[in-house]
């Protein structure tokens, strides 16, 4: 097609359409350039441009205006130009400004990861693996708040947010009436209801699946188990509400968690309802599709699917046993 | 006498009531723009004056003007923005005090440049009293036939409204002051598209400074040219200075761009010297967001020149040794003042005004409040100025507002210039909570250039 | 988080919401929540604070969400959450006034009012806080009282005590149910 339009980020070409954001360009290419995203959700609209961990250097404007842009920008708000060259990893600057803002990130949040139900699939732990200090510069004491229940399914411990305002932008988005919001202002700033109100709506469940830390977890998974020693497995039902596709989580025989599908950048492929998640936790209740697939680098992936104590759902089913023979195979290989 | 272009009539009694501000030639500039102009030719005009604004950033006005989109049946807006809570700046509460037409007329003329047909004046909350004085000039002033419909027969309607603000120094960010007025948090938004192109209810808008608009008045009086002869070089006009601090005559003083500071400071038509007959330590010399100066540096640059009140000559140096005309709030410290209390002050403002969003600032402001609390009482550690340096810089540019930036740089210039007094703070803990750090070498003058320091 | 126990129901005068349909005609067709600020400022003189059954009836009037109240009324500083003194003092404690002595004043008004910055003296009439700049530097120090919100500058200890004591003769002056 002609009217699509050449951006470069950290040396490799690419042809996007024009309006495409920085990130979103990135994200075609793949792999270690892509920035990483801890408000931006592709899904919501206005998400983005707030925890500044996106950040990249704009070392050549445009084509037309080869002006480098004078900051660094936020790359999930910044549209590319035809001609626009990109650096990421390859820029000292970046790689000193991300360092910086994940250890504003870390500097107020608990680090509580054994006890915190996100640990494992916690996009703000890969943050810190990647780019934090081995020990903190902060001898202060930590910001806190008392955890609250928002429903009988939600706890949010806003201890451990970092006001990324993905679920608030859910809300507004997927349900028609949000009753919590970002209140107060600079570090006091919390995501609240304000007075004791449930969040009530076929969808509210959704804010968990965006949440990238442990602020909003699911109370009937709480303390069940930690991630990588469960195994997901997709699945879809035919749901009134919604799509119906979700990904089990199974301990042994049990589904101790429903939850929508990640996708390789951790966003939800479709939003799913609160019955399809917390309420349909029989295997009989699914139509089982086959093994979840997770990156290698997940340490979900570490607990591969044992072939010698197979799941009960995957003895009866002659489809999961061969991707899960696959997916042994290729797991001892590794 | 310099010349007065904005304060010529302050001292007529009654120039806050539109008869006595129309006898001393007030809404000329309404009768020969509208009359007489085009609204092209009105903004050409700004354009030839120079007019910088006046709100901090310094860009000029009739630039910013001509970037308005004009879309076919869109709406476009002017928005004053009056949400003056800049430490040190208080000259837009002075000016729509005592003279709130010199603001109506300038609003008049460009709501008619931009082609505007609503104009918000968005003022902060804690300005009711001027809220109060605006809403009766306006009143005043569409009783005289010069807002409301076909104004002056021309044609040309507007009508002009006062929004109050809600106690946020963030509404001052245009972004976040266009938030503000939609009535939402002031979170500033993220550029592009700037306000020029989408802003307030998503069409093009214009917001500037009180002071920037009053400038329009004696623009269109006098000609751009003749307002573009005020001043030197790139730094036309005169500029209101809001002096505070430990000054003789604190105040609200117009200049001319181009004065000396020295002058500024000392002679009796300006501020008369430091208060009590003390020396002059240091002087923060655009609002509290512009790096610290120590009295050698801000009245004679690096190389021994007289450093003048204007853009260029208060940047010269960089950020090494200048600092910025920023929105002309004028504070000057005395051989008494503890530079490190001062910091911390200037950065639990900051952290107490940071909106939020970005997290370096959200959470480094208050992390460098923290450390300079610990430094001016006592706890200090010698590796926190480096600490702190480094905390600046992890948030400077790393926003999506000024707000990191001005919360950097107080710091980051306190630590560059006054880094003895902030070690002494932590070598002598328990003197440092009794008494307060001497002058020590800031008021010396300048080693000649070429000898080592 | 609140807990609200009282979840009475706020009565609007005819004159307050006479006054809340002018300000929203200042606004172009369907952008009525430009009228927010405003009419929380209106909300607060009239009742001393934005309790959160008012803001209720707020968001009811302007036709948004509860939630977008709460969100704006707690961002703003200006905005009482809780009950306050009759006269809330409220002192400039930035940079400039600090050069000058509001540090002293602020310690003054304390020792005067004996309570602490935020708490409500024990007849309600007085209440007091820091506040960061409020745009008279050259005038330091600075206090404004609301909901007026009328200027003091130039503050001296004395001035302060003068100060104090005309606001409390004023009051004793009114019939007692016009008190707080």
């Amino acid at each position: 097609m002609s009217d699509l339009i050449k951006v470069t980020i950290d040396g490799i070409t690419v042809d996007v359409a024009p309006g495409t954001s920085i990130l979103n360009a990135a994200r075609q290419i793949g792999g270690e350039i892509v920035p990483p995203a801890m408000c931006y959700y592709s899904k919501l609209e206005g998400s983005g441009g707030k925890c500044r961990t996106c950040l990249v250097k704009v070392s050549k404007g445009s084509e037309k205006d080869p002006r480098p842009m004078p900051k660094l920008v936020a790359s999930c708000r910044t549209g590319v130009m035809d001609g626009m060259e990109v650096q990421n990893i390859t820029s000292p600057e970046v790689v000193e400004a991300r360092k910086g803002v994940v250890e504003m990130l870390l500097i107020n949040h608990p680090l509580d990861c054994p006890v915190c139900d996100q640990a494992g699939e916690c996009h703000l732990q890969d943050l810190g693996y990647e780019h934090g200090l081995s020990s903190t510069r902060y001898e202060f004491e930590r910001r806190t708040f008392d955890r609250i229940d928002i429903g009988d399914k939600i706890q949010l411990h806003m201890t451990r947010c970092i006001l990324c305002y993905r679920c608030v932008f859910t809300a507004d988005q997927i349900t028609n009436q949000r009753v919590h919001g970002v209140l107060g202002r600079g570090d006091a700033a919390e995501i609240s209801t304000y007075i004791e109100k449930a969040i009530d709506n076929d969808f509210s469940g959704n804010v968990i699946d965006v949440c990238p830390v442990g602020a909003l977890t699911d109370k009937t998974f709480r303390f069940k188990n930690r991630v990588w020693f469960t195994k997901p497995v997709d699945a879809h039902r035919d749901c009134p509400t919604c799509s119906g596709k979700v990904t089990l989580w199974y301990k042994g025989e049990d589904v101790i968690r429903v939850t929508a599908r990640k996708d390789q950048f951790g966003e939800v492929e479709e939003f799913i309802c609160n019955t399809c998640r917390f309420d349909q936790k029989k295997t009989s209740d699914w139509v089982i599709e086959g093994p979840r697939a997770i990156s290698n680098q997940s340490v979900i992936s570490s607990n591969h699917y044992d072939t010698l104590k197979p799941l009960p759902v995957i003895k009866t089913n002659l489809q999961l046993q061969q991707s899960n023979k696959d997916q042994f195979e290729r797991a001892t290989k590794l | 006498m310099a010349r007065k272009l904005l304060l010529e009539h302050i001292n007529v009694p009654g120039i806050n009531t539109l008869e006595v501000y129309r006898q001393q030639g007030g809404y000329r500039a309404v009768e020969k723009a509208l009359k007489t102009l085009t609204p092209d030719e009105v903004v050409e005009e700004v354009k030839k004056s120079g007019l910088r604004g006046r709100g901090g950033a310094g860009f000029p006005t009739g630039m910013k003007w001509s970037f308005l989109a004009k879309p076919e049946g869109v709406e476009r807006y002017l928005v004053c923005n009056a949400d003056e809570s800049e430490p040190g700046t208080f000259k837009d509460r002075y000016l729509m005090t005592y003279i709130p037409h010199a603001l109506i007329e300038g609003m008049i003329v460009a709501s008619f440049a931009l082609g505007a047909k609503t104009s918000y004046i968005y003022v902060r909350g804690e300005m009711m009293p001027q809220i109060r004085i605006l809403e009766k000039a306006i009143a005043e002033a569409k009783n005289a036939g010069f807002l409301g419909k076909n104004i002056l027969g021309t044609g040309y309607d507007l009508e002009l409204y006062v929004q109050p603000g809600g106690g946020a120094y963030i509404c001052g960010e245009e972004t976040a002051l266009i938030e503000s007025l939609e009535g939402k948090r002031g979170n500033p938004r993220i550029k592009p598209p700037f306000p020029a192109i989408a802003g307030l209810y998503n069409c093009p808008t214009v917001v500037n400074n009180v002071e920037s608009i009053a400038a329009i008045v004696p623009i269109i009086n006098d000609g751009g040219d003749e307002y573009a002869k005020v001043g030197i070089g790139r730094s036309t006009g005169t500029k209101l200075i809001s002096a505070g601090g430990n000054l003789n005559k604190p105040g609200v003083y117009e200049i001319e761009l181009g004065l000396p500071v020295e002058e500024f400071i000392y002679s009796d038509e300006y501020c008369g010297g430091i208060a009590n007959g003390k020396r002059l330590k240091a002087v923060v010399a655009g609002g509290s967001s512009v790096p610290i100066l120590p009295a050698n540096l801000i009245l004679k640059t690096l190389n021994g020149e007289s450093r003048l009140m204007s853009y260029e000559s208060l940047a010269d140096g960089g950020f090494a040794t200048g600092t910025m005309m920023g929105s002309g709030g004028f504070i000057a410290f005395d051989e008494d003042q503890c530079i490190v209390r001062n910091t911390w002050n200037f950065t639990r403002f900051y952290h107490h005004e940071s909106c939020g969003q970005c997290s370096p600032c959200r959470e480094g402001t208050g992390w460098m409040e923290k450390v300079l609390h610990r430094l001016e009482y006592g706890h200090g550690k010698l590796s926190d100025m480096d600490l702190l340096v480094d905390v600046s810089k992890k948030i400077e540019g790393n926003t999506i507002c000024p707000l990191g930036d001005a919360a950097a740089w107080p710091v980051a210039s306190a630590i560059r210039h006054f880094r003895d007094e902030f070690e002494w703070h932590v070598t002598n803990p328990q003197e440092a909570v009794q008494r307060n750090y001497g002058l020590a070498h800031y008021a010396d003058p300048l080693p000649p250039v070429g000898e080592p320091a | 988080m609140l807990s609200v126990t009282n979840t009475e129901e706020v009565i609007f005068s005819p004159e307050l919401v006479t006054k809340f349909k002018e300000i929203v005609s200042r606004y172009p067709e369907g952008k009525q929540k430009s009228a927010l600020l405003p009419v929380l400022h209106l909300v607060q003189a009239e009742f001393g604070w934005v309790s959160a059954p008012a803001m209720d009836k707020v968001a009811q009037y302007l036709d948004i969400r509860p939630i977008e109240v709460y969100e704006v009324a707690t961002f703003y500083t200006m905005f009482f959450l809780k009950p306050q003194g009759k006269y809330v003092l409220e002192v400039c404690r930035t940079g400039p006034c600090c050069l000058v002595g509001a540090e002293k004043i602020m310690k003054h008004i304390e020792q005067k009012l004996g309570v602490k910055e935020g708490q409500v003296t024990n007849d309600n009439l007085f209440s007091w806080r820091g506040v960061e700049c409020l745009a008279a530097c050259g005038f330091g120090p600075v206090l404004q009282i609301g909901p007026e919100y009328t200027f003091y500058e130039n503050l001296t200890e004395s001035k302060v005590d003068e100060l104090i004591d005309n606001l409390k003769l004023t009051t004793a002056a009114k019939p007692v149910d016009q008190i707080s």
